[in-house]
């Protein structure tokens, strides 16, 4: 890891994420990835929006666009279009990309455009104090629900999937080895792809809803992640409470900057 | 083999003295990364993967 520190991240750590958060092994997970699919460091952007997640891309020594909340997509979109040859990679958080990106996360889904997703889920907005997203499971607490939560949340895999997403995996920072796994598939894939990387928030979803410290919420992800393998042999009763992690969903569909060299290849021909 | 930490990037957070399996660290007075027997550990690198702050390296040697 060392090495990769110095080839990969800005000389800015430490951090500014808070003791326990699961933030920065997310963030080593996707460059674990980047380098196990040697990417060239020069052909690679990175975008996010705005969030204590999507912080990360400014330790990355990468071109790299902090962008605006819920935003990241749009950008991304842009940067992809014009340059199709690029590996595009989005870090985005259960709020930013949920809540006010949600609608752009469907329509970017739906494009079928080359951009990997990664989207650090914590089940809250932690940048500006706890409020609820639609990512936070019903009956939390949160500073914005004080009583706990009525809403039901998405589930961003299965939304991604209807949405058109034709690459969905799931993981968590304590199965960090799986976690690059499923992000480098995901890169590796010609298509949208989205990865719901679960996480800890130990300050202010952990705290408020006394999920215990960052040991003890890496050890409830370890006790209710089963892979999508093992979860083939449960009964819907067994996996009561429990969440699937791995490759949820793999599909092929026409890619939307391929689509759209056709549609300038027409117009030019049509010109001449 | 060899424990490499780093004061200024260690958070205390203990997710590392959590999860070594052979009770390699702890953390000291100030609640910072310490290590309290080096012969003990198996270079099994749970505490590299696991550091959220990229405090603590492991190297096989
Ligand atoms: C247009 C706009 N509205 C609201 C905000 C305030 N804001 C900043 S981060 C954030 C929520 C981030 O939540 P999430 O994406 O879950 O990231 P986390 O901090 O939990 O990683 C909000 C509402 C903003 N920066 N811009
Ligand atoms: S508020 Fe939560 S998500 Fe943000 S840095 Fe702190 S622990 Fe991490
Ligand atoms: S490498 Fe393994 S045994 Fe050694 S200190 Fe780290 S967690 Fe403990």
């Amino acid at each position: 890891m060392e090495k990769l520190i110095e080839k990969y991240y800005r000389p800015r750590l430490p951090h500014i994420w808070c003791p326990g958060c699961g933030n920065g092994i997310v963030t080593s997970s996707i460059i674990k990835a980047i380098d196990k699919l040697g990417l060239d460091q020069d052909k690679t952007v990175i975008v996010s929006g705005i969030g204590c997640s999507s912080r990360a891309s400014g330790y990355l020594n990468f071109d790299t666009v902090h962008s605006l909340h819920g935003r990241a997509l749009p950008v991304a979109t842009g940067i992809k279009l014009a340059d199709p040859e690029l590996n595009v990679i989005v870090i985005t958080g259960d709020g930013d990309g949920t809540a006010i990106g949600g609608n752009h996360f469907i329509h970017t889904a739906r494009r079928n455009i080359n951009l990997t997703v990664i989207l650090f889920n914590n089940n809250i907005y932690g940048m500006t104090g706890g409020q609820y997203s639609p990512l936070t499971p019903t009956d939390s607490k949160a500073t914005t629900a004080p009583y706990g939560t009525l809403e039901r949340a998405f589930d961003i895999a299965e939304l991604a999937k209807a949405a058109g997403a034709t690459y969905v995996a799931r993981g968590t920072a304590f199965h960090a080895n799986m976690l690059v796994d499923v992000i480098a598939k995901g890169i590796s894939h010609d298509g949208f792809s989205l990865i719901e990387a679960v996480t800890q928030c130990p300050i202010y979803f952990g705290r408020q809803n006394k999920k215990g410290d960052a040991s003890t919420m890496l050890k409830t992800q370890r006790d209710h992640a089963v892979t999508v393998e093992a979860a083939k042999k449960l009964s819907p009763e067994q996996l009561e409470g429990k969440f699937k992690i791995g490759v949820l969903h793999q599909s092929e569909a026409p890619e939307y900057t391929k689509q759209y060299q056709g549609i300038i290849d027409r117009a030019q021909k049509g010109a001449k | 083999m060899a424990i490499k930490t780093i004061g200024k990037h260690c958070k205390g957070c203990g997710v590392c003295v959590t999860f070594c399996p052979k009770q390699v660290l702890g953390l000291d007075a100030l609640g910072k990364i310490t290590i309290v027997d080096e012969s003990k550990c198996i270079t099994c690198k749970q505490c590299e993967m696991r550091c959220p702050d990229y405090a603590i390296f492991v190297e096989k040697k």
